[in-house]
């Protein structure tokens, strides 16, 4: 289902991504594990058509999503890592508007957007302007947003960030059912060993761009002789904590701030 | 289709919704037909021009749509700021629709605003030389926006954070508004600032809004329409190239 060999990203002379090679089946659950600054956003970026690779290949669904975009666009949903969602709209809005764009037919959409909101017990606050929310409401809206369109292939790119354990184990659960009933791919990336312990298939582990081991849960903490996987993440990543870059996404909110009235 | 529409839908429920911004950015255009309109009155009639309100409102009719048209064009620099272009980025939408429902959404918030100074302007003192003509104002009010808000787009797709911004409002949107036959006359400039009034895009904008609306024109309304309708042409197919290049 997807399927990447000698993939390189380079940013000026930083080599984000550095010549990594993996293939995901059909209806598998991946795991995409590593430190912060490892190169697992930048890799879903150029999955998903938002940045394009500095060399090596990529098949979406047998597709190159070089030469043909949409039609890749198509085939996958996905739940960023920062929010995406529009502060000024209503939560139904933000519904509305990703399943107008993702073109779920008409007849479904009404029915899935209540389904799906009353899933992360946002149904309620449907009229509610997104910027009122929490923090934790907004990360549910777009979960919900991202299982919108029933894609072939769903990215999830730590989902969970923020979540409380019992939205934590709900989402999962839909994850898991939409990947038996509907065979839906996930690739997904987390910093919670244990999630991905308990709902990978396969894990791949990425550090300093670099693939340096891959397998399934059991195979990883064979391999290191270590009880859970957290021992055996760390065990393969090193202790140091990584430093990663700060955007200016800090800087700019607090800009908005001054400019708004409340 | 439906994907523009909602774009555009988008749009303009984010103008509807801020009325502050609606109300605030009425404050200037008001100030300057009252502060210039009536100052500059005597001195304009003593040249033997007739009421200088009357030459200025369209004017600043055009001012007032400038600079809705280029903010929201510019509005993307937010939406990439807070994560709301990747969502749109990675839909299976073509990205010339994404760019076509921002600044039809973007453009139809400035012809409000320009038809809302228009209204103002009236109630201060001007008068509408025919109200046949006022469908051909509608019409050049339409175009100025889409120029504006297209290159507003365009400019916010090579930009990712506001550092810039600044220095295009200087070195941009003020010269096309002050050079523009906004606030004088283009009849006997200086050679210099003749060039400048012709090659400046707004300048057909506001030639057409005097002739719609006051029944005098520099140019002729012709060629204000081929004019505006080519670069307006012009910028949305280069918009939509750099809109179609965006990494997030």
């Amino acid at each position: 289902m997807i399927k990447v060999t000698n993939l390189i990203k380079k940013f000026d002379d930083f080599t984000a991504v550095d010549n990594i090679s993996f293939n995901v089946e059909k209806a598998e659950i991946f795991g995409f594990l590593g430190p912060n600054g490892a190169g697992k956003s930048t890799t879903i970026k150029m999955l998903t058509t938002l940045l394009h690779p500095t060399s090596g290949e990529i098949e979406i669904d047998g597709i190159n999503p070089r030469l043909h975009q949409d039609k890749v666009r198509a085939s996958f949903g996905i739940v960023f890592q920062d929010p995406s969602l529009d502060d000024e709209l209503t939560a139904y809005e933000n519904m509305q508007f990703h399943a107008v764009l993702y073109k779920v037919p008409k007849l479904v959409r009404a029915k899935r957007i209540e389904e799906l909101m009353k899933y992360v017990e946002l149904w309620e606050k449907k009229n509610e302007l997104v910027k009122n929310f929490s923090g934790g409401m907004k990360r549910r809206l777009e979960i919900a947003r991202g299982f919108l369109h029933h894609p072939k292939i769903i990215f999830l790119d730590e989902p969970t960030l923020g979540l409380d354990p019992q939205t934590r184990n709900y989402m999962w659960k839909y994850v898991q059912n939409l990947n038996n009933q509907e065979q839906t791919t996930v690739f997904f990336t987390t910093h919670y060993m244990e999630e991905a312990d308990r709902n990978a298939d396969r894990i791949a582990i990425i550090d300093r761009g670099k693939i340096i081991a891959s397998g399934t849960p059991e195979q990883l903490k064979e391999q290191t002789k270590k009880e859970s996987l957290e021992d055996a993440f760390l065990e393969l990543t090193g202790h140091a904590i990584r430093e990663e870059e700060a955007s200016g996404l800090d800087k700019m909110r607090t800009m908005r701030n001054a400019w708004r009235r409340k | 289709m439906s994907t523009i529409y909602i774009l555009w839908l988008r749009q303009v429920k984010r103008y509807l919704r801020s009325r502050s911004r609606i109300i605030g950015s009425l404050g200037q255009p008001i100030l300057f037909l009252v502060a210039l309109g009536f100052g500059f009155g005597p001195i304009y009639q003593r040249a033997g021009q007739g009421s200088y309100i009357e030459f200025l409102a369209p004017g600043i009719i055009a001012m007032s749509i400038l600079f809705t048209a280029i903010f929201s064009g510019m509005e993307m620099i937010w939406d990439r700021q807070f994560g709301f272009l990747k969502e749109t980025l990675v839909a299976p939408v073509p990205r010339i629709n994404i760019m076509l429902g921002r600044v039809l959404g973007g453009a139809t918030a400035a012809v409000f605003q320009g038809i809302i100074v228009m209204i103002i302007s009236i109630i201060i003192g001007f008068h509408i030389y025919s109200f046949l003509l006022l469908f051909g104002s509608l019409l050049f009010m339409i175009l100025i926006s889409l120029f504006f808000t297209a290159l507003g787009t365009a400019i916010a797709s090579m930009l990712s954070d506001f550092q810039g911004f600044q220095l295009i409002i200087n070195f941009i949107v003020m010269p096309v508004f002050f050079l523009s036959g906004a606030l004088f006359p283009l009849k006997g400039l200086p050679p210099a600032l003749n060039f400048i009034a012709t090659i400046d895009p707004l300048s057909y904008g506001v030639d057409g809004l005097h002739y719609t609306l006051t029944g005098n024109s520099h140019f002729g309304m012709g060629i204000d329409v081929i004019v505006l309708c080519v670069i307006t042409f012009a910028v949305l197919v280069t918009g939509s190239y750099l809109f179609s290049k965006i990494e997030v």
